[in-house]
């Protein structure tokens, strides 16, 4: 039995389905579970929380995400309560802050795990761009890792209700200073912790044939990606490339529209538990490792799937 | 400004990669190139360093004989400097900020430290962070979008969902490159005449403090994971096929 930890991402103030999967995680195995949240009042997320033996409300002050003060403030409480673990999620603002706390904590961390047991102090992760797995090993102090969303299933909350202790927010320095956060134009979905995508490559032909895409994820509740050559092409923001240069993600259903399947973007999107296919070349490599692919124009398959799927979901 | 900018040497993106012994991979056959992510750290520098006259830009690399060919690289595209810290240790994130990190402190000057967010082949992504750690610098990392006055920098990086965070930090600090941020430039071929005449100076790893014994992070063992199963292309009419599609989607793979 271990002491873990697990750092709680809100999202403006929603419970990310992250957290879930770490809390899933943590569970098992009968370790004494310690959730630290940045939050005024956890009591709106105590219902999640079953099983976790404290929450640490870290409040007072500007909750506001400043690395410097967050990571200062995490390992303050890693210390006063001798965790021997901490997981957080590995999304864009688990990247920033646990290499940072890694540095403050003298702790070593393995980032973008796809399992990890944390009385071992072990885990596994891609390396190579997905093209090996390795297997690694925490030592002496606080273990840290961060989890690659989407890949640990949800077990239902079940357990005692938690202990919430209050913890006070770091208010130091900040040499490392968020100014200002820029919101999207349109609220799009985080790829990397999209459960649906709808990617577009070479074949769309332009920009505006994204528009495309957009109706099918819309029906869907997807979020919209791109293949490097539809980045580099125009086509598309390179925010928005999935692949061995861009962003790794691994929905549970991955539609490639018009996408040939390099290596180069099949790293990005392998883990995906459904790949879907459509291309107008039977020869495409993409074919080879989609689970299901229809050989046909995008530009005629996509719309009818947008109908197909608004009828079937409704 | 002295500008500093910390490069990998990698496999190509497009090298198949297979496991030798269990801890290395074979590389035999094997095409080097700069990391993707740090070619980006590398254009960066030498726009900054074409912003504020006077100023120098030093190429680090941490790796074994081969990674020099790294830094040619690097010197034909424009650096004026390259420090080789020889080493094939095994050393995890931590020890190699460690030996990037004595490298950079001996020079009181250092200004603004490049590096790109991850390297391609171990994927740590905590190198750069780590980095500023040692140095006592702030640092943003994932950065699409630098500007910087001598003594200020000001960034842009992508926090998902297409939002940004703006970051303010003085000088020095450390800056991780994500795609977008800038092309890299090709060396030109007086670049790389250029390049073969400086010197690449040598660093042992003994003297950067930097020890694999030391590791935070230990590697147990490397393996390819599990081939996928070939799928099955669903044929017929373009209606008919979407509508099995979807049916299978639902009833046998149950993701919709």
């Amino acid at each position: 039995m271990a002491k873990i930890g697990i750092y709680i991402e809100l999202d403006k103030g929603t419970f990310k389905k992250s957290n879930r999967e770490l809390l899933s995680l943590a569970r098992q195995g009968g370790h004494e579970v310690c959730a630290v949240m940045f939050c005024a009042d956890a009591a709106p997320y105590l219902d999640e929380l079953k099983g976790v033996r404290t929450v640490i409300q870290v409040s007072g002050g500007d909750l506001s995400y400043q690395p410097d003060r967050y990571a200062r403030t995490l390992a303050a409480l890693i210390a006063e309560h001798r965790l021997e673990v901490l997981l957080g999620s590995c999304s864009a603002q688990g990247k920033d802050l646990f290499p940072r706390l890694a540095a403050m904590a003298g702790a070593g961390l393995v980032n973008d795990c796809l399992a990890v047991d944390p009385a071992a102090r072990k885990a596994v992760k891609p390396v190579y761009s997905g093209k090996l797995l390795a297997e690694y090993q925490v030592e002496g102090g606080c273990a840290l890792f961060t989890v690659r969303p989407n890949v640990i299933p949800v077990q239902p909350a079940a357990g005692a209700a938690p202990e919430v202790r209050a913890a006070a927010m770091d208010s130091g320095d900040t040499p490392t200073r968020i100014v200002e956060v820029i919101q999207a134009a349109a609220q799009r979905i985080d790829l990397t912790e999209a459960e649906i995508i709808v990617s577009g490559g070479r074949a769309m032909k332009a920009k505006e044939n994204f528009a495309v895409l957009e109706d099918l994820a819309q029906a869907l509740g997807a979020g919209v990606g791109a293949s490097r050559a539809a980045v580099d092409a125009g086509f598309a923001a390179s925010d928005m490339q999935v692949g061995q240069t861009g962003k790794v993600v691994n929905p549970k259903l991955y539609i490639a529209c018009g996408i040939s399947g390099a290596i180069q973007h099949f790293v990005g999107m392998k883990t995906s538990k459904v790949i879907v296919a459509i291309n107008k070349d039977p020869e495409a490599p993409i074919f080879k490792k989609a689970d299901y692919g229809i050989v046909g124009d995008l530009f005629t398959v996509v719309p009818l799937l947008k109908e197909e799927i608004k009828k079937v979901l409704g | 400004m002295n500008i500093y900018v910390c490069i990998k040497q990698v496999p190509d993106t497009e090298a198949s990669i297979m496991v030798k012994d269990g801890k290395s991979i074979n590389e035999a056959n094997v095409k080097w190139i700069v990391s993707p992510y740090d070619e980006y750290a590398v254009e960066e520098a030498l726009k900054l360093r074409e912003k504020l006259p006077g100023s120098k830009v030093t190429a680090v690399c941490l790796g074994p004989e081969r990674a020099q060919n790294a830094l040619r690289t690097v010197l034909a595209m424009g650096a004026d400097a390259a420090v080789h810290v020889e080493s094939a240790a095994a050393l995890d994130s931590w020890n190699t900020a460690r030996a990037l990190a004595h490298v950079i402190r001996a020079d009181p000057g250092f200004g603004v430290v490049f590096l790109g967010r991850q390297a391609i082949d171990g994927d740590a992504s905590q190198v750069h962070l780590l980095l500023a750690g040692e140095l006592g610098v702030p640092a943003a990392t994932n950065v699409l979008a630098f500007a910087c006055d001598g003594k200020t920098a000001r960034v842009e990086r992508e926090v998902g969902g297409g939002a940004r965070e703006k970051i303010e930090m003085a000088v020095p600090c450390v800056v991780a490159a994500a795609k977008g941020l800038n092309t890299p430039r090709y060396a030109s071929m007086m670049g790389i005449m250029k390049a073969k005449k400086i010197e690449i100076r040598k660093v042992p790893l003994a003297e950067t403090g930097a020890d694999e014994g030391q590791n935070r992070v230990r590697l147990l063992k490397l393996s390819s994971p599990a081939e996928k199963p070939q799928g099955q292309v669903i044929s017929g009419e373009p209606a008919d096929a979407v509508r099995e599609l979807v049916r299978r989607l639902r009833e046998e793979a149950k993701v919709l």
